[in-house]
């Protein structure tokens, strides 16, 4: 006995050692991990997900429902299916009872992705789609064959078959061989197509293995015309203990025999309908398995069987053995049941209930599908898409047939791609006549409860019976209720088969109950391998300003606002964030702070008409701005809710600089050019995002003109040659700049604007004066609440006007319209009890308020459910207040000025006082320093 | 989805930005309009299976707003025509 005892005579290979469940295996190369346990006589490999049943290996192929396992070594993979990993050396796995685990390393292979265009795209290497390639080929098209096994010929080297004089396996290698010498052919082996989209556009994995450069690549293939040769998989019935390791597709059988050289038993018992079956009773009979009978549903029987005993006309009613198949009852049909039956000693039971075509990829890509009554299969009808589909997947069931139909589909794509195929005769092969074959779907007993129809989610008959007898009738609805066809094999096996017994017990035919809608993946995938290198600090881009490298060089800790990573304080040592916060919010209201907002998205906007569409987008108005000036603006959608805000500068007749918000620049940009583009055609203006263009640091604080007057001694920067909202270009720090004279804080302020080249000159020269403290964002939000400035997206949601946040002196009156005018006039816009931007001062000075809180009027919580009056929008600790303060948006608020409400903060009912949303120098004296 | 671009070409739909129903004009005079009416302007749209005139922008290329015909059950696109543009008689 060798060591491994279910291995074929005469079957070597290099030898890999494996461990499985923690027991040490020897298996060759070549293998699947499925292979080598056979061949080591391991049959119970899974536990089912909802019953806990032992589960063996019922398939050989990406079909497999049950073999489920992880890799623990070299890499943790959950869920994989024991019959389509390779077997390698130190390969460490175990089975799953039907859920893996991620693992919590990081993974550190890498994945990639990869483009692909090509004139024919052929799924599928066997026979159909080898012989499409080579059609395709021929005539000189780009062809790119991608195959999900390691080595070509599909079924061949399962059923070992003969072509063109040659065993299947060597007659698909050479084939193999002439297309890799074609100049325009890439053929893609171990690359499974997953997902089939508009305009043929097809979504590939490629396993590349653990010792490649990258572990999966995601191909994306743009093809003018697609082959889909993508076979057929065999379907089960469901009978009494058709769950039980032991229990297998005919058709995986034979693969195991011929394409591994696996013994998956010793007895076997053939449960079949068709022909198809015999040649794998006789092929295992070949190898050594012993045939104990073959029941054969139609009482004609199949074709002449010279082997063992055949039992037409009959069924398999039961299954016995402990951990597996040990006997099997059969019993003629209508049976009277197990009771009545003959059991025969086996520890093998294939069974063959009919062939699906694979037709999973064409009906994702939105194919038609019919029921063929003869077939009793799904096969493909009319699509748009430009695709064949050739040889097993439309239905052909014998060799000969689906070479023929292969080559004849590929030469077919390549000229309608707009290439002559050649003349070249399709490979051939002789084809046995097989007598019909029958479809049984399930077979009657009495209890139910043991007739799986979805190996994998653990569904029976009994549990298709509870969705009928609740009245569902659409096999989508019966699918989501008994969760069949939804685990990750996506029904390849089990789909039709549910179909087939919901319209047994139904009493309707198949044909018009169809299957279920096909979806993507039809394998699964990673999201590894669909991110790529899409992750890390690849994920999305990272913006930094010009200044970036001095705040880090100080320390700064940042925060991400959209792509750019902007300071968000300058801690000293020992400083925490409020600590720290404190002491910048400080500094500017009593010296000077400066702050790096090159982030703001700027706009050059050029054109005679400029004025005109910003006075059309902004609720202010704009054309009667001078230039020299400065006007802040808000810009609101057409249902009245607040947009976007910022400033507008004139800096000609013609021309504009709009500034908007760090996160909103680009939809800023797109509104303005939406607008222009598809309503506005016939104004006569340019926009361009000059945000990198531009460094900007903001000068704020009673000291800012002190410092400024020092660094731009040519510039006059007293109160009267240098108003409040106006613009000067100067030298600042010899540098040429454009000052503009707005604030953020309420404080004197300044922003210098200077090419991005010289921002770090100008900022160093600023931190030079020694007057100056760096402050960041969390700085810059808490001035601006205390003097209840808003932030977009922080303060507003889609539901906030700008007369909610007390800006209604920036809507025109004058203007006939601008964007979101008309909505203001609605009476939802008038309402008295909108929510509007309030201060909230809680009664405790160091109490600080979570954003997000709810607001509530009562000191208790009634019983729900509890009105709520709004909620708190910003809230931090103010230096300039010495105590907590927030803004929060709250219904009729303005009114409720002074009145006490409560925020719910867990079991606790924090009280707190309404205010204005101005908390800070309301009268605005602090503004001219 | 292929999107055919009128100025670049055939593109793959990732490159582009979905703008909602085409042929809803901004009206001429909003505050001439009823609430109702005004109402209708702001959250009325149609949404038919089958042939839909539909805005797109070519976001991630030339930055052109243009019109498409699709049929919203197939994917099939039926037309491409400028902004601005008649929507073409047929289908």
């Amino acid at each position: 006995m060798t060591r491994q005892p279910f291995r074929r005579d005469g079957h070597r290979g290099e030898t890999l050692r494996f461990r499985f469940d923690g027991r040490d295996y020897e298996g060759y190369r070549g293998d699947t991990l499925a292979a080598a346990l056979l061949a080591n006589g391991v049959r119970a490999v899974a536990t089912s997900v909802r019953l806990g049943r032992p589960r063996g290996v019922f398939a050989a192929w990406t079909e497999e429902p049950n073999a489920l396992v992880q890799i623990e070594h070299p890499f943790p993979e959950p869920m994989l299916q024991a019959t389509t990993v390779e077997l390698y050396d130190g390969l460490v796995a175990r089975g799953l009872p039907g859920k893996g685990r991620l693992s919590g390393e990081a993974d550190p292979a890498r994945h990639d992705g990869v483009y692909a265009h090509c004139d024919v795209l052929v799924v599928g290497a066997g026979p159909a789609g080898l012989s499409a390639a080579l059609s395709a080929a021929g005539s000189g098209a780009r062809v790119v064959l991608a195959d999900d096994r390691p080595v070509p010929g599909g079924s061949l080297p399962d059923t070992a078959e003969t072509v063109d004089g040659l065993p299947g396996a060597e007659w698909a290698a050479a084939a193999l061989a002439e297309l890799d010498g074609h100049p325009e052919v890439r053929v893609l082996a171990r690359t499974g197509v997953l997902g089939y989209y508009d305009d043929n556009y097809l979504v590939a994995v490629e396993r590349r293995g653990e010792r490649a450069s990258s572990r999966e690549r995601l191909w994306r293939i743009r093809a003018r015309r697609v082959v889909l040769a993508t076979g057929a998989h065999e379907r089960s019935v469901a009978f009494a203990g058709n769950d039980r390791p032991g229990v297998m597709l005919a058709s995986a059988a034979r693969a195991y025999v011929n394409r591994y050289g696996v013994l998956p038993g010793r007895r076997a018992v053939v449960f079949t309908a068709n022909d198809s079956a015999y040649a794998a009773a006789r092929d295992l009979a070949a190898a050594g398995v012993e045939v104990a009978a073959v029941v054969d549903v139609r009482r004609g029987g199949g074709r002449s069987w010279d082997g063992s005993e055949v039992l037409a006309g009959h069924l398999v009613t039961g299954v016995d053995g402990p951990d597996g198949v040990s006997s099997v009852t059969v019993s003629p049909d209508p049976g009277g049941g197990p009771a009545g039956g003959r059991e025969i000693e086996a520890d093998l039971l294939l069974v063959s209930g009919g062939w699906n075509p694979v037709v999973h990829l064409f009906g994702q890509a939105g194919g038609r599908l019919r029921y063929d009554e003869r077939l009793g299969a799904l096969l493909p009808a009319a699509t748009r898409q430009a695709v064949e589909v050739a040889g097993a997947a439309r239905g052909l069931s014998t060799l000969g047939r689906c070479l023929a139909d292969g080559a004849a589909a590929g030469a077919r794509a390549a000229e309608a791609a707009g290439f002559r195929a050649g003349r070249r005769p399709a490979a051939r092969a002789e084809d046995v006549a097989a007598a019909p074959a029958e479809h049984v779907w399930l077979v009657p007993a009495a209890d139910y409860r043991g007739h799986f129809v979805d190996l994998q989610r653990d569904v029976t008959v009994a549990d298709v019976m509870r969705a009928t007898g609740a009245g569902l009738r659409s096999v989508e609805h019966v699918k989501r209720y008994t969760t069949a066809g939804t685990a990750h094999d996506q029904g390849k096996t089990s789909g039709l088969l549910t179909s087939g017994v919901v319209a047994h017990l139904l009493g309707v035919d198949v044909a018009e109950l169809g299957t279920t809608t096909f979806r993507a993946p039809y394998v699964p995938v990673s999201f590894a391998t669909l991110a790529g290198r899409d992750r890390g600090a690849l994920h999305d881009p990272v913006r930094v300003t010009p200044l970036h490298g001095w705040h880090v060089a100080r320390g700064a800790l940042f925060e991400n606002i959209g792509q750019w990573k902007r300071p968000r304080y300058y801690p000293r040592a020992g400083e925490d964030m409020p600590t720290a916060v404190l002491r910048e919010c400080a500094a500017v209201r009593r010296g000077a702070g400066a702050m790096d907002v090159s982030t703001l998205g700027k706009i050059d906007l050029q054109g005679p008409d400029a004025a005109e569409l910003l006075d059309r987008l902004y609720t202010g108005m704009m054309s009667t701005l001078p230039v020299g000036a400065i006007r802040y603006g808000v810009m609101c959608r057409p249902d009245g809710t607040v947009f976007d805000d910022g400033t507008v500068t004139r800096l000609a007749q013609d021309r504009f600089l709009a500034t908007t918000t760090t996160g909103n620049a680009a939809a800023v940009l797109d509104w303005m050019e939406e607008w222009l583009q598809t309503e506005w055609p016939s104004l006569r203006v340019y926009c361009t995002s000059v945000t990198e263009q531009w460094a900007t640091v903001a000068l704020a604080g009673p000291g800012s003109r002190a410092v400024l007057a020092g660094l731009a001694p040519g510039l006059a920067v007293d109160g009267a040659s240098f108003p409040f909202m106006t613009w000067r270009d100067a030298r600042v720090a010899d540098i040429e700049a454009r000052v503009c004279r707005i604030s953020f804080s309420g404080e004197l302020a300044y922003e210098i604007n200077v090419s991005a080249w010289d921002g770090l000159a100008l900022w160093e020269a600023v931190q030079g004066s020694g007057a100056v403290t760096p402050y960041g964002t969390e700085t810059m939000h808490v001035l601006r609440a205390e003097k209840g400035y808003p932030i977009v997206g922080q303060d507003t949601d889609g539901t906030v006007t700008p007369a909610d946040l007390g800006l209604g002196w920036a809507l025109s009156g004058k203007k006939a319209d601008y964007v979101g005018k008309r909505s203001h006039a609605r009476p939802g816009d008038l309402r008295p009890d909108r929510k509007h931007l309030v201060g909230l001062l809680p009664d405790d000075p160091d109490r600080l308020l979570p954003e997000g809180a709810h607001l509530v009027a009562t000191a208790r919580l009634p019983e729900p459910p509890v009105p709520a009056l709004g909620h708190v929008t910003s809230s931090y600790r103010s230096a300039a207040l010495g105590r907590t303060f927030a803004l929060a948006l709250v219904s009729g608020g303005r009114e409720r000025v002074g009145e006490r409400l409560y925020v719910p903060v867990g079991a606790e009912q924090v009280p707190v006082t309404v205010t204005r949303h101005v908390l800070y120098d309301p009268e605005g004296a602090r503004r001219d320093g | 989805m292929l999107i055919p671009c009128p100025w670049c070409g055939p593109r793959d739909e990732a490159e582009f930005h979905y703008g909602g129903q085409a042929h809803v004009a901004y009206p001429a005079d909003p505050a001439a309009l009823s609430d109702a009416e005004w109402a209708r302007y702001l959250f009325f749209r149609d949404n038919p299976k089958g042939p839909f005139a539909e805005r797109w922008s070519h976001a991630a290329g030339c930055r052109r707003w243009f019109n498409v015909v699709r049929d919203t059950a197939t994917n099939e696109i039926h037309a491409v025509y400028r902004a601005g543009g008649q929507r073409p008689v047929s289908p």
